[in-house]
């Protein structure tokens, strides 16, 4: 994890080859709540910038420890940051979560499916939020911000576990302060002093302010959230069709190649991360997949 | 009088009940305001009533050893609050705070109740929409249960 000078030097010329990892410096590493952390990442080398879509994802590798997939959590309009955002839960989030500025990363991406973010053109946009998928929404929320006039009500739907778990706080308070946003933020559990809303995230829906009729959905979080989140939007009225949710499987290769993200008939880190929610709404409920 | 019964008119909750029993029910209906940190009931109370929020925010919370009162859900506009006077031992099982200035309409549960005893259907009509709202609260409850947001959930 030493910051290696070799590969500060490195000057040889970017070659796209998914399977290979390309070195980036920690720029900045912030802790967002007790177990979430966002780093900062800058390309060395050739490359000066990374261009990706909302919604898609890297591989991330700790060198000596090993790789795994995350979304882009930072904002596209800049890509000579790389921004990503997680939990430390596993050997290699963990390691990660002890880098420091000026460490080193391997990077391989962009990969997946992006949030189809040009069909929600004219349309109310609802972004639902459970927990870290505020984080692969982030991206999203950027874009339609910063060209806010080509949609029509914008609502941010966000739940988290309790008031110390609420992700990019400053960033939720800076959007509600906007008079043309609409976020709301709910707890599942919390002690007195929150003055905020306590219950589950869908329970926000039916009376959060779009058209159901004319309204394009991105949901992420939990699946379990993400298919009660769905079915309480097509409840309110919203299509099948008009909701896409983000999916998370073992992904390994992030080409297609090595089956392990295999979800029925697709591969979530080639065909997803980013799904149709009619097109794999009954895989989400059999449990042989 | 008429300004009540155009609001519980416009309720969802009393959407497709017959003239007669909406009558009796705007009968046993009042407004009420409660001020901002104000407790509407406390666990172990008789439960009589039920409400409809018009405004404002509620919290339904529980005294935790140690840890002072743990808020287990928020109810706004629109939410009806309460069900504990329907099924015995008619008495709150949580406490109910207004969080905010809370503008409610306070519906007379024991009066309606013994209305139900000696009219089956208005009961089932009654029940049965209480019943929607509890499995609203039950799947939410379950899903909270889950711990989604944790490790493993």
């Amino acid at each position: 994890m030493a910051t290696d000078p070799e590969l500060l030097s490195l000057k040889v010329d970017y070659k796209w080859n998914p399977m290979l990892p390309w070195p980036f410096q920690i720029r900045r590493v912030k802790h967002e709540t007790e177990d979430t952390f966002t780093i900062e990442l800058q390309p060395l080398g050739a490359l000066e910038e990374f261009a990706y879509q909302p919604g898609q994802f890297n591989m991330l590798y700790v060198y000596g420890v090993g790789e795994i997939p995350i979304s882009i959590s930072g904002d596209p309009a800049n890509p000579r940051v790389l921004v990503h955002t997680t939990r430390a839960v596993g050997t290699v989030t963990k390691a990660m979560d002890k880098m420091k500025r000026g460490d080193i990363l391997g990077i391989r991406g962009p990969y997946g499916t992006p949030w189809p973010i040009d069909q929600a053109n004219g349309s109310d946009v609802v972004f639902v939020a459970g927990g870290i998928g505020l984080a692969p929404l982030r991206p999203a929320l950027y874009e339609v911000v910063a060209h806010r006039e080509l949609y029509g009500k914008v609502v941010l739907l966000y739940g988290t576990r309790t008031p110390l778990d609420v992700l990019f706080r400053q960033e939720l308070e800076n959007w509600r302060a906007r008079f043309d946003l609409e976020i709301y933020v709910t707890v599942d559990r919390a002690m007195t002093g929150w003055r905020g809303n306590v219950g589950v995230v869908t329970n926000l829906i039916p009376r959060a302010p779009f058209d159901p009729r004319n309204t394009m959905a991105f949901v992420c979080g939990p699946e379990i959230m993400m298919r009660f989140t769905a079915m309480e939007l097509h409840k309110r009225g919203v299509d099948n069709e008009h909701i896409f949710v983000s999916m998370e499987r073992n992904m390994k290769c992030a080409i297609g190649l090595c089956g392990h993200c295999q979800f029925g008939s697709v591969f979530v880190c080639k065909d997803g991360p980013v799904f149709r929610y009619s097109e794999i709404k009954e895989m989400l409920v059999k449990w042989e997949i | 009088m008429e300004d009540l019964k155009n609001i519980l008119a416009e309720h969802p909750f009393f959407s497709g009940l017959n003239e007669e029993y909406f009558a009796l029910i705007v009968g046993c209906a009042s407004n009420m305001r409660i001020d901002a940190g104000k407790i509407i009931h406390r666990e172990g109370e008789e439960a009589n009533h039920f409400y409809l929020i018009r405004s404002g925010k509620v919290t339904l919370q529980m005294m935790t050893p140690n840890k002072g009162p743990l808020i287990i859900e928020t109810l706004t506009e629109g939410d009806i609050l309460g069900w504990s006077w329907l099924v015995p031992p008619y008495t709150w099982h949580f406490d109910a705070k207004a969080l905010d200035l809370t503008r409610m309409i306070a519906l007379d549960g024991k009066c309606l109740r013994t209305k139900c005893e000696n009219d089956h259907h208005l009961g089932y009509e009654l029940l049965k929409r209480f019943a929607d709202i509890m499995m609203k609260r039950l799947e939410s409850t379950r899903l909270q249960l889950m711990d989604i947001y944790g490790d493993r959930p």
